[in-house]
């Protein structure tokens, strides 16, 4: 009981507020802000207003939120072939701040805020931080990149709205983060959960115990990741590990976080008004029905998103969250659906490989999915980098090793892969973020 | 009597096995002893260097997954025989041998085996009890 006290306490941020409003009033609040938006998208952006124009529809034809479907789909080609300024809803002069992509399938994409926008951005980052358990008094390292990239801006602004201290690390220099993790006695980091298993490694590498520093929460978000990573995690480092979600095209982090109940994530739907919908079809699926997740940002000014496709795949969960906040939960996301993958006409989901490497004595190590043709035949080979406690000075042991490992993902894939054990620190990390997946199948 | 050898995992792929040896080479250790065991597609490099704690520690900060085991370095009569009178004092304790190599050095008329077992204490005990010889870290890694 203790918790949910403690946890209340530091929920009375003011920007906290909206959080608890009465269901009604939030819809009655989402409706008019849906109808505000769909007009100054309508006026100012042109691709918007010719799909409005082939559809038939003007703003006026929004009367409930669920005219809502009626509305023209927005996808990340979109942003592309605009770029870089095509979807701005805003004079230049009015434009704060730019972000963008890292353009990895591409050019980048480009988001921009007005000072309005970043103010609800770091509000609901704020939010986010306090459900989370955070308050003024925290010191909060910040070790997502800063830059183009919303992971590292978004997060300091939110903490320092918080009123914590912040310790703007930025990414890499795993030695660094540690012993300013350990200097500063910070209690709370932000990164990525593929970043945080690296310096729980590094750590530990180091001989320095991060049960035994101040460091109590994580903020995990910029990747899927699953429940037996946080089992992981919490397990290594005594801390509490939150999941939190967001995507630059709608604002950045701050879409979405985990309370300390840890049963989903209360979508900041004062802002952005999400719908679930059959990623084949576009039908909207009511609520607890698993989809694609599309948002439509109620509030922002420079880049209004219209029903925008996520391409995350989440459900809403029913039933209210026993935090007592009103806003509704979405699933921790497990997959995209783009990241699915066909290997010989079998569906595989990188999340899958994972679950079957978790399967041998509950260790996550790095690893990569090489996609390859050979003879016109799809061949999957997943590459594991062979950490310390998977290490055995007997080859006796290390086949008994590879053997496992490949029963535990054929049993799990359902189809016969290669394993390859790899040296560590061989498998590429791009800004802390993981590429699981390198497909050589086109080539 | 134990030696400390260090095993680290390496690939088999051209220059795996170079850049831990150059890296030693770099801080002055010395390897005594090396063995490669490998499989198709990796091995394991096992060594006896003049400096464990060191080496261990360079090749870790380089990345390396590196594990120290105990071993027993033993004088073997360099005659028809010799083997099988060492393997004779352990037959039935229940000691395995995991695995084996020679140390490339003679001393006069004895060669020096390294033997990794599965309980190095109780297989130097019997070796101890049965006469045979076995030589300690000092005595084994003077250059």
């Amino acid at each position: 009981m203790t918790s949910i006290l403690e946890t209340s306490v530091a929920d009375c941020h003011p920007a906290s507020v909206p959080d608890y409003i009465p269901v009604e009033q939030l819809r009655d609040l989402q409706l008019q802000r849906l109808r505000t938006v769909v007009t100054r998208a309508w006026q100012q952006v042109k691709l918007f207003r010719s799909r409005m124009d082939e559809l038939g529809l003007t703003p006026d034809d929004i009367r409930s939120l669920e005219d809502i479907a009626k509305l023209p789909f927005t996808k990340k080609s979109d942003l592309r072939d605009t770029y870089p300024f095509g979807l701005f809803a805003s004079p230049m002069k009015d434009v704060v701040r730019l972000h963008a992509s890292s353009g990895t399938t591409g050019k980048p994409i480009v988001v921009a805020y007005t000072q309005e926008d970043v103010d609800v951005w770091t509000s609901v980052l704020v939010r986010a931080l306090a459900g989370c358990g955070l308050h003024r008094g925290d010191i909060i390292q910040v070790a997502y990149g800063y830059g183009l990239f919303t992971g590292g801006l978004g997060a300091h602004y939110g903490a320092e709205g918080l009123g914590a201290t912040v310790v703007p690390a930025s990414g890499g220099h795993a030695d660094r983060q540690i012993m300013l993790m350990r200097d500063f006695g910070v209690t709370a980091i932000c990164c990525t959960p593929t970043y945080f298993l690296h310096l729980v490694d590094r750590a530990a590498e180091l001989g320095v115990d991060l049960k035994k520093l101040p460091l109590r929460a994580g903020i995990f978000g910029a990747e899927p990741w699953t429940e037996s990573i946080r089992w992981h995690i919490e397990n290594q480092s005594n801390i509490k590990a939150f999941d939190i979600y967001g995507l630059s095209e709608i604002i950045g982090p701050g879409v979405s976080c985990e309370c300390f109940r840890h049963e989903g994530l209360h979508i900041f739907e004062d802002h952005f008004y999400p719908e679930i919908v059959d990623p084949d079809s576009g039908a909207p699926l009511p609520d607890g029905c698993e989809g694609e997740l599309v948002l439509t940002t109620l509030s922002k000014q420079a880049m209004p998103m219209i029903r925008y496709r996520t391409r995350d795949i989440t459900r809403i969960l029913p039933g209210k969250c026993e935090c007592g906040r009103t806003l509704r939960r979405m699933d921790r996301i497990g997959r995209r659906s783009d990241d699915m993958l066909i290997i010989r006409g079998v569906n595989i989901f990188p999340s899958q490989v994972e679950s079957a490497l978790l399967q041998i004595d509950g260790t996550l190590p790095h690893y990569q999915i090489l996609l390859t043709r050979k003879q016109g035949l799809d061949q999957m080979e997943v590459q594991i980098e062979v950490t310390p406690q998977m290490f055995n000075d007997k080859i006796g042991a290390l086949q008994e090793l590879h053997q496992k490992l490949q029963g535990a993902l054929d049993r799990v894939l359902g189809i016969r892969v290669q394993v390859a054990l790899v040296e560590a620190h061989t498998i590429e990390r791009s800004e802390g973020k993981a590429v699981r997946v390198i497909d050589r199948r086109a080539s | 009597m134990k030696i400390q050898q260090i095993s680290l995992f390496a690939e088999n792929k051209p220059g795996h096995v170079a850049s831990p040896s150059r890296l030693l080479a770099r801080e002055g250790i010395n390897i005594r002893a090396l063995y490669l065991a490998d499989t198709e597609k990796y091995g394991i490099l096992r060594m006896i260097v003049t400096d464990w704690k060191k080496a261990a520690g360079l090749l870790e900060a380089q990345g390396f997954v590196v594990k120290v085991t105990e071993v027993l370095a033993v004088e073997v009569d360099d005659r028809p025989g010799g083997l099988a009178d060492v393997l004779a004092a352990l037959e039935g304790t229940g000691v395995n041998i995991e695995y084996m190599y020679a140390f490339p050095y003679v001393r006069g008329n004895q060669a020096i085996l390294i033997f990794r077992f599965d309980d190095p204490d109780a297989a130097l005990e019997h070796l101890q009890t049965a006469g045979i010889n076995l030589l300690g870290s000092e005595e084994l890694l003077k250059e």
